[in-house]
């Protein structure tokens, strides 16, 4: 007969006997895939980054309906969208609040793998595809911020794309590539639209895709940070795993009620979330002739961009002696005589860029740390060097450095949306020190402590 | 996948056929590659923008002392400031507290013949002209601020980019310790008369 052998009845059966790889994909990643049964409170933004996922492709495409991407049209195709399409401002506002919303939950979600070692082997490219997800994240916002055409849409592309001008050598060619103009025009305005509706989501969509298989291989951390899988029963399943279909999606479901009320009452009640949200300079026209008196990126770029703006001439100074002490303690902590010589190297060479005769200017280097805050992130995995992967197991001060971390991270971003002045500079400065200091010597301070006995089996009481 | 028995054996490799097959592969990525170039091409200025760079004429008879007015060339803003003598004469102190004062720095070069008093930065020693984008990161600064108005200028007299508190003087040099380490560009121009200036040609030109 040539049918595959199924074991549905009826209409699903027939279905199953011709194309079997639906219901097995099923099996493989819902109704046999067998999760932890302690996940808590953190593990529900997994779930809820594909739900803004899912509105903001849904929104974004209906948008796109009624938008132009004509620099003349953009910003009073957008106006049009919010008074005279029907239900079109229910549409942009679902659109814009998810943006921000997308990042909420992202960053929770980073914040729960922080806090419970969901980054340690052998979840490593879980992390790397995750930490490719979140840079994409980015191009995408970013991207889809200049579409509005406002004065905060222009400016910040502005400032943007004139990154790349420090990069020397190719730097102004690049820049004038990425704007196809010699200043941001119409030419910009429609590749921003290309890549923000077609390129970037085919990526976006493609890696979520590769960070839920490489999850599904390994299996899923928990609270605890237990390997599930060494405990296995008699039917080879692991004995505190649970199917992930119906236990987690049910589970799910409520977090996405819960969420969805957060979500509306925000699209409803406070869309602009009082300028955070929505700028208010993005609702002038771009005036590629004047720059509004006070500009900031939106709100969860800004403690990148507290970084790249606190690297001031005056500061690489101190990021020298950063640098040179850092690189005292490397050289006394690795092993072997060819690593030494390279630390060294590397370490003189740094100082040499810093501090040199003919270094770099600030503001590559302003460039380079920013770019480093969010590419940091990548070496989470080999840079943790803690006994236990969970914070539950690890001395309590731990806990302490993660909350100084995070403080430091939100300190950023509140700076990052105000008028730069001396002291703000000064404080942006010591955030930035202990951003990067976190990661820095993550390798000391990750093994540092007395730490607890970790537990063969979850911890977990039935609810 | 269950072993069978009756598998048939691997041929041997042909290598007739494998050495057409590699040549397609390597014709082939080269084909891809060529291909690829007008896809990246296509993102660089088209002719038409590449001709929208002609020169602007920019009359100042009408333009006060101490004002500034602005215009566009490439799509960018040229300020023309008339500086007071009160403005020139502050220019000549502030030296010290300048990044570099003669603007000696070659990233956005400045054309000699705004560079014989190093402190004015311009032909006429009066008229400044100069492209209103910052050299950090693009945006347009605010100002010509009088001195003692602007909190992040202090007691200077000068130009604010409200993107990262860079601050210039009224000569477009950067002051000292800014995320700005260039002083504001001055674009290519000339006077065709008294007070009819051409940007975007010089001249050389």
């Amino acid at each position: 007969m040539g049918l595959h052998e199924t074991r549905y009845r009826g209409l699903l059966g027939w279905f199953d006997s011709r194309m079997p790889s639906v219901m097995n994909a099923f099996r493989d990643h819902m109704s046999e895939y067998y999760a932890p049964k302690n996940f808590n409170f953190w593990y529900f933004f997994g779930s809820l980054a594909l739900v803004v996922l899912v509105i903001q492709l849904v929104s974004g495409a209906f948008l796109a309906m009624h938008y132009k991407p004509d620099a003349g049209a953009a910003f009073w195709s957008v106006e049009f969208i919010m008074r005279e399409v029907s239900g079109g401002w229910f549409i942009r506002y679902m659109h814009s609040t998810g943006a921000s919303f997308f990042f909420i939950v992202v960053y929770l979600h980073i914040f729960r793998g922080m806090l419970y070692g969901s980054y340690r082997k052998p979840r490593e490219l879980v992390w790397l595809v995750g930490a490719c997800i979140f840079l994409a994240l980015m191009a995408e916002s970013f991207f889809g911020y200049l579409l509005p055409w406002g004065q905060m849409s222009f400016w910040g592309a502005q400032v943007i794309i004139n990154l790349f001008d420090s990069i020397p050598l190719i730097g102004p060619d690049l820049s004038t590539w990425i704007r196809g103009d010699f200043v941001i025009g119409d030419a910009t305005l429609n590749r921003f639209f290309a890549m923000h509706t077609m390129m970037i989501p085919t990526i976006l969509m493609g890696l979520m895709g590769a960070h839920i298989f490489a999850l599904h291989d390994v299996g899923s951390n928990n609270p605890d940070g237990i390997e599930i899988k060494d405990h296995l029963g008699p039917d080879g399943k692991p004995l505190d795993g649970i199917p992930f279909h119906p236990y987690y999606t049910v589970h799910d479901l409520y977090g996405i009620a819960v969420f969805l009320i957060a979500f509306f009452a925000v699209v409803f009640f406070a869309p602009e979330m009082g300028g955070v949200f929505l700028e208010g300079n993005n609702f002038i026209p771009a005036d590629p002739f004047q720059t509004p008196l006070h500009i900031a990126p939106l709100w969860y770029f800004t403690p990148y961009y507290s970084i790249l703006r606190a690297t001031t001439e005056g500061f690489l100074g101190w990021i020298a002696l950063a640098v040179a002490g850092y690189g005292v303690l490397t050289y006394l902590s690795v092993r072997g005589m060819g690593l030494r010589i390279a630390v060294a190297a590397a370490t003189a060479v740094l100082l040499a860029l810093l501090v040199g005769p003919t270094h770099l200017d600030a503001k590559l280097w302003g460039v380079a740390l920013m770019g480093g805050s969010t590419t940091v992130l990548f070496g989470l995995p080999w840079l943790d060097r803690s006994p236990a992967r969970s914070m539950r197991y690890r001395p309590l001060w731990h806990r302490g450095v993660l909350a100084l971390f995070v403080a430091a991270f939100f300190a950023l971003g509140v700076l990052g949306m105000m008028p730069p002045n001396p002291l703000r500079t000064v404080i942006s400065q010591v955030c930035a020190g202990v951003y990067f200091g976190f990661f820095a010597l993550m390798p000391w301070w990750s093994r540092m402590g007395s730490f607890l006995p970790v537990p063969d089996r979850v911890r977990f009481a039935a609810h | 996948m269950p072993s069978d028995a009756t598998a048939p054996e691997v041929p041997d490799i042909d290598r007739e056929r494998r050495a057409a097959l590699l040549a397609t592969c390597v014709v082939g990525g080269a084909g891809c590659a060529a291909a690829a170039v007008p896809y990246i091409a296509s993102w660089g200025p088209s002719e038409r923008e590449k001709a929208a760079g002609s020169p602007v004429d920019v009359d100042v008879s009408s333009l006060p002392a101490g004002k500034m007015q602005v215009a566009e060339w490439r799509g960018k803003p040229i300020w023309i400031l008339r500086r007071t003598p009160e403005m020139l004469a502050a220019l000549r102190l502030d030296t010290d507290r300048l990044a570099d004062p003669d603007s000696k720095r070659t990233a956005y070069p400045t054309p000699e013949y705004a560079l014989h008093d190093p402190s004015t930065r311009s032909i006429k020693p009066e008229l400044l002209v100069v492209v209103g984008i910052c050299t950090h990161l693009g945006c347009s600064p605010s100002g010509p601020f009088p001195a003692g108005e602007n909190p992040q200028l202090g007691d200077e007299a000068g130009f604010v980019c409200p993107c990262h508190g860079s601050t210039f003087d009224l000569a477009g040099r950067v002051f000292k310790n800014k995320p700005a380490a260039d002083n504001l560009p001055v674009p290519p121009y000339r006077y065709l008369s008294d007070s009819l200036i051409r940007i975007g040609e010089d001249t050389k030109a």
